[in-house]
């Protein structure tokens, strides 16, 4: 088996209101020198056999068609 | 004018638009489920608002890969007029049958009241029932409304006539880039936008400001 995380992101200048109100929530806290916080999201996936090269071009291809919406976010894959 | 509704789980504004095209063209509209994998001979495919996959992921975007949507974007292809509204609209953008993306709302709230919108080109299919610049009230009720596009995408739609809806008078609800409310493919037969024409047809409703976009449509493909 092969576990692999994929990490999306938004791209730059691509606003991020969320993140916004996740900063303007850090500073009420007290957590000051927030200069930035940009919200994204991690899918943590399984897959069977153990060809990791096949299993990094076929997440590639997920990301692609399904887990990034390309025209606002970016994506990074990991094997581990 | 033969038309059809795409139907999925979550979506819930399938009925306000049937009753609309049925009023509106005499006609009921035929229903598709989402896992049909050909469409009916139809001169308008409508894909309606609501919640599909209760906005999973992101809105619209397991939608966009059910087996219908295939079918949707060949028809598409063939030049059959398809219209998505709100929901509907994030599915042809995630589905690529139309340029941008839409984003949760600025002000991170759910809006639900009435714009006013500016038809900025009445030169469409779609719009061709209202005079160019004219302003009309709509409502809106949705999360990701909000419109955005890179700057080079944005100039190119821009520039060919393909914004035909813009939030005006100060209404932006979610805080759309240039305003933009609805957009037209290049082609010009595929219409997203956020707002809800079948919700404002009939005095009941208290206007029918939404009922020239549906009369321009019979005039079109009657």
């Amino acid at each position: 088996m092969i576990k692999a995380r994929v990490t999306v992101t938004l791209k730059n200048g691509v606003l991020d209101p969320q993140g916004k109100a996740i900063g303007g929530a850090l500073s009420t806290l007290g957590f000051s020198g927030v200069d930035s916080v940009r919200q994204g999201k991690v899918f943590d996936l399984e897959l069977s056999g153990s060809d990791k090269a096949k299993a990094e071009s076929e997440l590639t291809a997920m990301c692609e068609k399904l887990l990034a919406n390309t025209v606002i976010e970016d994506y990074t894959v990991a094997i581990t | 004018m033969k038309s059809a509704i795409i139907q999925l789980p979550g979506l819930n504004r399938d009925r306000d638009m049937i009753a609309a095209l049925t009023k509106i063209s005499g006609k009921a509209p035929q229903t598709v489920w989402q896992t049909e994998t050909e469409l009916p001979d139809v001169d308008l495919i409508v894909i309606p608002g609501g919640f599909s996959y209760g906005d999973y992921l992101r809105c619209g975007a397991i939608a966009a890969r059910m087996p219908v949507m295939a079918a949707v974007a060949e028809k598409a292809r063939q030049g059959v007029l398809v219209m998505g509204v709100c929901n509907g609209f994030q599915v042809l953008l995630e589905m690529g049958l139309l340029p941008g993306a839409l984003m949760r709302n600025a002000s991170l709230k759910f809006v639900c009241r009435e714009v006013k919108l500016e038809v900025t080109n009445a030169n469409t299919a779609f719009t061709r029932g209202y005079q160019p610049g004219q302003i009309i009230r709509c409502p809106v009720a949705h999360h990701d409304g909000n419109y955005f596009a890179e700057p080079e995408t944005l100039k190119r739609i821009e520039g060919e006539g393909q914004v035909v809806f813009r939030y005006a008078e100060g209404t932006n609800p979610n805080g759309s880039i240039d305003d933009i409310a609805g957009i037209i493919s290049e082609s010009g037969n595929v219409l997203g936008l956020m707002p809800h024409p079948e919700n404002l047809i009939e005095a009941a409703h208290g206007g029918d400001d939404g009922r020239p976009l549906f009369e321009g449509l019979l005039g079109k493909a009657a």
